[in-house]
């Protein structure tokens, strides 16, 4: 029998399914900006797989990674974006 | 018993949104579109499994374990970034790729390309 | 000097957010010394940024906005995300889709107000924002099934697109 925890690490296995998808978007992508969708939206799944990581290890300091990373992911997005449009920084 | 089977429920929906987003990336056919599945369907997703993350810390807390609370406020801090970052971003790259010369495909209207062209209120007001 | 505060007293709580289970002295969360170090650095934070963080209007330190928003959140806005998603789940599924950019103007003004109408849009059914026209605070928004009534005057109505959304903006950052 499974208990909830374990549940957790299920999870982590089918979001890196999701993140195999996603690559998949960032090596075929035409343009640029394809290929940052793809980026976002692994960004977006590399934070929650790390809450659920944290959660079926019961380490809290996974989940503070998950709060940086987002933050961090953000401002590179905002970066990337601002790169592509260009004109003035 | 039944709050296992709350936590499942949660798990399932958002891991059904997640995997949605991935198929939704490969099948649309271009950036916006895209932008619309990779977007929408993670931060719900996200908001799911997250919240199951939280109800099963605030359970911890309940049975005097504070390793609980430490749980369910940081996830949720978790999801307060996502909630507040995932729709920026996304906006972010619609206008750089707007501003970079890529058109929406099967698109049946296009104002911001037009956009010096707004002479169709004054039309329809003198037909009126 | 309110502007400081604001700053001090909001910095502290995402100080003490972070910080819970350091020790079991103040309401079995927190230790003392956390609780003091956290004070130091969010006045030093609520010195430094004080100008940055607050933009002089003092609008948003109503209560009764506060709870508007949190309803806002649960009630209209979660209904909203729910239909987007089941929305772009029929879209993959099936693979039709209608696009096109049209312009709507939501007539907001405040800078927060349009902030939160245009993330609003991101996340609800079928439509993204891509542009905003600066001067008037029209919002060009990426319509993934467009209306051909809705397309009848121009600019297009917000009801096509955000529903009574703006209604509620209005209500809680104006």
């Amino acid at each position: 029998m499974i208990d909830v925890y374990s549940t957790y690490l299920i999870v982590v296995i089918a979001l890196s399914f999701c993140v195999i998808l996603a690559i998949v978007r960032v090596l075929r992508g035409p343009t640029a900006p394809d290929r940052v969708v793809g980026v976002d939206t692994i960004n977006t799944i590399v934070i929650v797989s790390m809450v659920a990581f944290g959660t079926a290890f019961r380490e809290i300091i996974y989940i503070d990674v998950a709060i940086v990373y987002a933050l961090l992911s953000f401002i590179s997005t905002l970066f990337i974006a601002k790169y592509l449009q260009g004109g003035e920084f | 018993m039944i709050f296992d089977l709350v936590i499942y429920v949660l798990i399932g929906i958002g891991l059904f949104f997640n995997i949605l987003a991935g198929i939704g990336l490969l099948r649309f056919p271009d950036v916006y579109t895209r932008l619309h599945a990779g977007t929408k369907c993670t931060t719900f997703g996200s908001i799911f499994l997250i919240g199951s993350v939280i109800l099963l810390g605030l359970k911890m807390w309940w049975e005097k374990d504070t390793n609980g609370s430490v749980l369910a406020l940081h996830s949720a801090l978790a999801l307060v970034a996502i909630l507040l970052t995932n729709p920026v971003g996304a906006h972010a790259i619609a206008r750089a790729a707007h501003r970079s010369g890529i058109k929406p495909a099967q698109a049946v209207i296009d104002e911001l390309s037009e956009e010096p062209m707004n002479v169709t209120t004054d039309e329809r007001r003198g037909g009126d | 000097m309110k502007a400081f505060i604001v700053t001090t007293i909001v910095c502290m709580i995402i100080y003490l957010i972070l910080t819970t289970g350091s020790g079991t002295e103040v309401l079995g969360l927190w230790s003392f010394i956390e609780l003091a170090f956290g004070l130091l650095l969010s006045v030093l934070i609520g010195f430094i940024a004080r100008s940055v963080f607050v933009k002089d209007s003092y609008r948003m330190l109503n209560p009764i906005r506060w709870f508007l928003f949190l309803g806002y959140l649960i009630g209209p806005f979660f209904l909203a995300i729910t239909k987007a998603n089941l929305d772009v789940a029929y879209r993959v599924i099936t693979g039709k889709i209608n696009p096109g950019i049209v312009r709507i103007h939501p007539d907001l003004k405040t800078d927060l107000g349009v902030t939160m109408l245009a993330n609003s849009i991101t996340l609800t059914p079928g439509t993204l924002s891509v542009d905003i026209d600066e001067d008037t605070n029209d919002l060009y928004v990426h319509w993934i099934n467009v209306d051909k009534k809705a397309l009848e005057r121009k600019p297009v109505e917000c009801k096509y697109i955000c529903g009574n959304f703006p209604k509620w903006i209005r209500r809680i950052a104006e």
